[in-house]
């Protein structure tokens, strides 16, 4: 009896924290259609912020930036973070804790403290902030999510495959091109998709990396929303939410089709 | 005859040092360049006071690490600790029940939707998310036109720093509720049953077994929720106002802001780091082993 009312009570608490975690998702849906632009009631349906933000260059540019650099640090530590778990995973040398531990710092290490580091880097060697410098220091952090996911999944890994490979006559190349890099696949595309949507999502290493004329998108909200409630950024809220919804829900099914797999 | 002879399979064409090297050196010469380089650069710009873009570097001491000691920093960063260590606690108290219902009540083919569901939010936007508790909290917001309209005095929450902890606590409760969960899910209930079998109430058994089967998961969701807590930027600057400046928003003035010192920001951010480490170091000794993977 008691374990039943216990049940109901931390069930119920349970749906209330689903609750809290789905509430500002709600908010911002349900304002995104609100007429009223600068208030809590509800004063009848619109589609008007959505056609607002979408003739927004400003906004659209930003989006292209934040694109363009997430695409791009993507590419690069998606190459490099596989090399490097591979790597990582198979050989071992002097100094590869040291190495690791390296890889991985910035997963955990304040935004800022990176943001800081690069800057005053850059400033040392003198190269200009661009687009460019976003990008090389997105991939810091890219590389390091993309090398853990594919590190967990080369664990699982049936190392047999490779030596039999080698056995029958492929050459080390062919190995990781036709019987690693297969394996490893959905690893690589969840660990893209995440590291994707961290560098649409970064602050403050890009406006640290930024040089004048290049803004990515969560630079430009952010000078929007601090100084006062923009209605259209509502209907921002909502489509970013969608598309982030969208890359999840991609993300989720491989992960737990290659789980469901391995336990087979 | 086809069995290939041992020269071909383990005397490759290349020298043996050639693969690890080809497959470690650009993701090595990449954290060299943009991680460990420029850290150790702000190591050395840390012990030079006052320094300005351009100045001539001539070390000095650790002038600026004191620094934090002075009435203008040191509640500030006493600030950052009480706002990571608040949403550390609160966290727990909200994401252990969560996480123990999932792990251990819900029925079994459903924990995998679940937690991604409540994990969910975390795929949006920092910013958004932040900015959809302004919505909620501020004067006229959501929170006060639902308080108002069942006759209740409206609560001015926002730019307090309990919207603060809101926002923090909101950002990083699904990762505990992970840590803990993939701890509770290791639970030996066979033990839970034979306390109850002996006696125990389920609150003794609560506390003498679960509990503490799962320190090394609380150890680690606390710590991975106070080092990010410590870091954050976001939450206390767009729901915190002006009187809840943290420690990352001076680094940030440091650099981007009115009162730019290099020096002294590059000490605050070594100060961090230092700290991160520490309880990393902490983590790897005290924590779960599993939660790392996450």
């Amino acid at each position: 009896m008691q374990s039943q009312s216990k049940f109901h009570a931390s069930a119920f608490f349970t749906a209330l924290m689903f609750g809290f975690m789905y509430l500002p998702i709600a908010v911002l849906t349900f304002y995104s259609f609100n007429e009223a632009p600068n208030s809590a009631q509800w004063k009848g349906f619109t589609f008007s912020w959505y056609v607002k933000f979408f003739q927004d260059s400003r906004i659209l540019s930003a989006l292209w930036d934040s694109v363009l650099v997430a695409s791009l640090a993507t590419g690069i530590a998606a190459i490099i973070g596989t090399l490097m778990a591979i790597g990582l995973a198979r050989y071992q040398f002097f100094g590869k804790k040291l190495f690791q531990g390296a890889a991985y710092l910035p997963l955990i290490i304040p935004d800022i403290a990176i943001a800081v580091a690069t800057l005053v880097f850059l400033a040392v060697i003198a190269v200009p902030l661009s687009l460019g410098t976003i990008v090389a220091a997105h991939v810091v952090f890219c590389l390091a999510y993309v090398a853990l996911v594919v590190s967990t999944r080369l664990t699982n890994l049936d190392p047999h495959l490779e030596e039999a490979a080698l056995d029958l006559g492929a050459t080390p190349f062919q190995s990781l091109l036709f019987v690693l890099l297969p394996q490893l696949a959905p690893a690589i595309v969840s660990g893209c998709l995440l590291a994707f949507v961290l560098s649409m999502d970064d602050f403050l290493i890009s406006s640290f990396t930024a040089g004048g004329g290049v803004t990515t998108l969560p630079m430009e909200i952010f000078s929007r929303i601090r100084t006062s409630v923009r209605p259209d950024m509502n209907a921002l809220s909502v489509v970013l939410m969608i598309a982030s919804a969208g890359f999840a829900l991609v993300a989720e099914t491989i992960r737990y089709r290659s789980e469901k797999k391995r336990f087979q | 005859m086809k069995a290939p002879s041992i020269s071909e399979s383990t005397a490759p064409s290349s020298p043996r040092w050639l693969q690890p090297v080809l497959m470690l050196s650009p993701a090595g010469l990449w954290l060299l360049l943009l991680l460990i380089v420029p850290t150790l650069i702000i190591f050395q710009l840390s012990l030079v006071p006052n320094i300005r873009p351009g100045d001539v570097v001539n070390p000095s001491g650790l002038d600026n690490y004191w620094r934090i000691f002075q009435p203008e920093s040191f509640p500030v960063i006493l600030r950052s600790l009480f706002f990571a260590g608040g949403t550390m606690l609160s966290c727990l108290l909200l994401g252990f029940p969560v996480a123990y219902w999932i792990a251990l009540s819900s029925p079994k083919r459903w924990r995998n939707l679940l937690l991604i569901g409540f994990t969910l939010p975390l795929w949006t936007s920092t910013l958004l998310r932040s900015y959809a508790w302004i919505s909620i909290l501020r004067r006229t917001g959501v929170l006060n036109s639902i308080l108002t309209s069942v006759g209740l005095p409206a609560l001015d929450l926002l730019n307090q720093p309990i919207a603060v902890l809101i926002g923090m606590t909101y950002s990083l409760l699904p990762y505990m509720v992970l840590i803990l969960y993939a701890s509770l899910e290791k639970l030996d209930r066979q033990l839970l049953e034979a306390a109850a079998d002996l006696g125990a109430t389920p609150t003794q058994a609560f506390w003498k077994i679960t509990v503490p089967q799962c320190l090394p998961g609380i150890t680690a969701g606390c710590l991975l929720v106070f080092i990010t807590g410590l870091g954050d930027f976001i939450n206390p600057e767009l729901l915190g106002g002006t009187s809840s400046r943290t420690a990352a928003r001076l680094v940030y003035d440091q650099f981007l802001g009115a009162t730019q010192n290099w020096g002294y920001g590059s000490a605050l951010s070594m100060i961090l780091i230092l700290v991160v480490s520490l309880a990393i170091a902490l983590l790897i000794k005290y924590g779960d082993k599993n939660a790392k993977s996450i």
